[in-house]
């Protein structure tokens, strides 16, 4: 049950993750980080089974970090990185075991400055939207998500927008998911934002 | 031929290995570079072919490679060799990361990069690397300066300023001659550049320099940069050629 949640604003992309690493019906931790550094304008924020999760977006940072050293420090677009995933886990989905694993990618292209969330999930489907989220979160959220969100809105005007997105997951939602952590990901890199 | 250069693990009666010995011949023929180790820094530089006149220099590769944040490569030899050997160990590189959560320490990335040197004169149906390199770079959470070179045959030292390739033993021994313990970063750089003056005649455009230090700061000079230390070195040669001339009078 776990929330991550995306969305994409004017000049960046907020993603948020919730802290508790679940097993069964226990808690095991109510710090857990659901995201990894791609580069330094791409981050990827994961849910799916467990062990999973960390081992492929593990696997994706190392890759996407061997494209950087081999291209002489050219990082690897936001577009190119979701589709570099998607193809991973359609790979992933014709073997033996598959990858379980759903993932949102927040970008930052500082080529054609523009934000963008990528959403791909562990059938290899990949959309790109101004709103996402993957598991229980999306039912929630979705909806909230429609009837407010609205274009060029600014990062602060997100931030309020996934206020009210986590009050109403914490109402709705049956479990306790112990918070989220909140990043940002837009020209000058990758933040986190405190208080969540 | 005398019949024990055919075969790669063929040792000569007198127990030379001849391909590797061809190999270190190889290195000789690449162009020069330099590894200097400051106080708070190593500073590696090149010598850069001249490119020519209808080449395209925007997609000409830099001999100093990077093989993760904080550690560089610059080789001496053949060019096409080392693409090979670099992308072995960027690719150890990350390969490490993701097994240990840790960046690979220089002297394991040296180890490493001189034992698939090793392996090359000991398999079959290959042959060896034809390069030498310098590996230069700091340790995670690590002030320590550290510069390592390996060698064709597999062999790998640390120096605290050392040269390879082409004229190199001139390099090595200017560098014997001036290098100082706990150089600051602008005098680690002048002495690189000074030492590669010794053997690149055609000055700032045919030098590559990159300085390295703590933190995974990585500084590539651009070519006005390094054109200003030469001119420095230039005229402070001047000066003293002036000075002795008067002397003699």
């Amino acid at each position: 049950m776990d929330i991550i949640l995306g969305i994409k604003v004017e000049d960046g992309t907020i993603i948020a993750t919730s802290k508790a690493a679940t097993r069964g019906i226990s808690v095991l931790k109510d710090s857990d980080d659901k995201t990894r550094a791609l580069n330094a304008r791409n981050l990827i924020a994961y849910t799916g089974e467990s062990g999973d999760t960390v081992q492929f977006a593990e696997f994706i940072q190392a890759n996407i970090q061997l494209y950087s050293m081999r291209e002489n420090d050219i990082e690897l677009s936001p577009k190119a990185t979701a589709s570099f995933v998607r193809n991973q886990l359609a790979t992933s989905l014709r073997s033996r075991k598959p990858y379980q694993v759903n993932v949102l990618i927040a970008g930052y292209d500082t080529k054609t400055d523009t934000a963008s969330l990528n959403w791909i999930d562990y059938l290899g489907t990949q959309v790109e939207l101004p709103y996402g989220a993957h598991g229980y979160a999306a039912f929630y959220a979705n909806s909230l998500l429609d009837k407010h969100y609205r274009k060029n809105m600014k990062i602060e005007e997100g931030l309020g927008l996934l206020k009210l997105c986590l009050k109403e997951l914490e109402t709705r939602m049956p479990i306790d998911f112990k918070g989220v952590y909140v990043k940002v990901v837009d020209k000058d890199g990758i933040r986190s934002i405190e208080g969540y | 031929m005398s019949g024990y250069d055919s075969a790669l693990s063929i040792f000569s009666p007198d127990g030379h290995v001849f391909q590797v010995e061809y190999a270190s011949e190889a290195v000789k023929r690449g162009t020069c570079a330099v590894g200097v180790k400051g106080k708070e820094c190593v500073v590696l530089g090149c010598e850069k072919r001249t490119t020519l006149k209808l080449q395209d220099p925007r997609i000409t590769p830099s001999k100093i490679c990077k093989i993760d944040n904080h550690a560089l490569l610059v080789f001496a030899g053949l060019n096409a060799d080392a693409r090979i050997l670099v992308d072995k160990a960027r690719v150890e590189a990350q390969s490490h990361r993701l097994t240990l959560e840790d960046a690979v320490s220089i002297e394991y990335l040296t180890k490493y990069v001189a034992g698939v040197q090793q392996k090359y004169t000991q398999s079959g149906g290959v042959r060896p690397f034809g390069i030498a390199t310098i590996i230069a770079g700091f340790d995670s959470n690590d002030t320590v300066p550290k510069l390592y070179q390996t060698e064709p045959s597999g062999v790998y030292n640390a120096w605290k300023a050392h040269a390879i390739g082409k004229s190199s033993k001139t390099v090595r021994e200017f560098l014997e001659k001036h290098y100082e313990e706990d150089l600051d970063d602008d005098k680690s750089v002048k002495l690189t550049i000074k030492s590669l003056l010794e053997v690149v005649q055609t000055g700032a455009k045919n030098i590559e320099v990159s300085v390295l230090k703590a933190g995974n700061i990585i500084k590539q000079l651009d070519v006005d940069e390094i054109k200003k230390y030469v001119d420095e070195i230039e005229a402070e040669k001047e000066a003293e050629a002036e000075k002795k001339k008067k002397s003699k009078d």
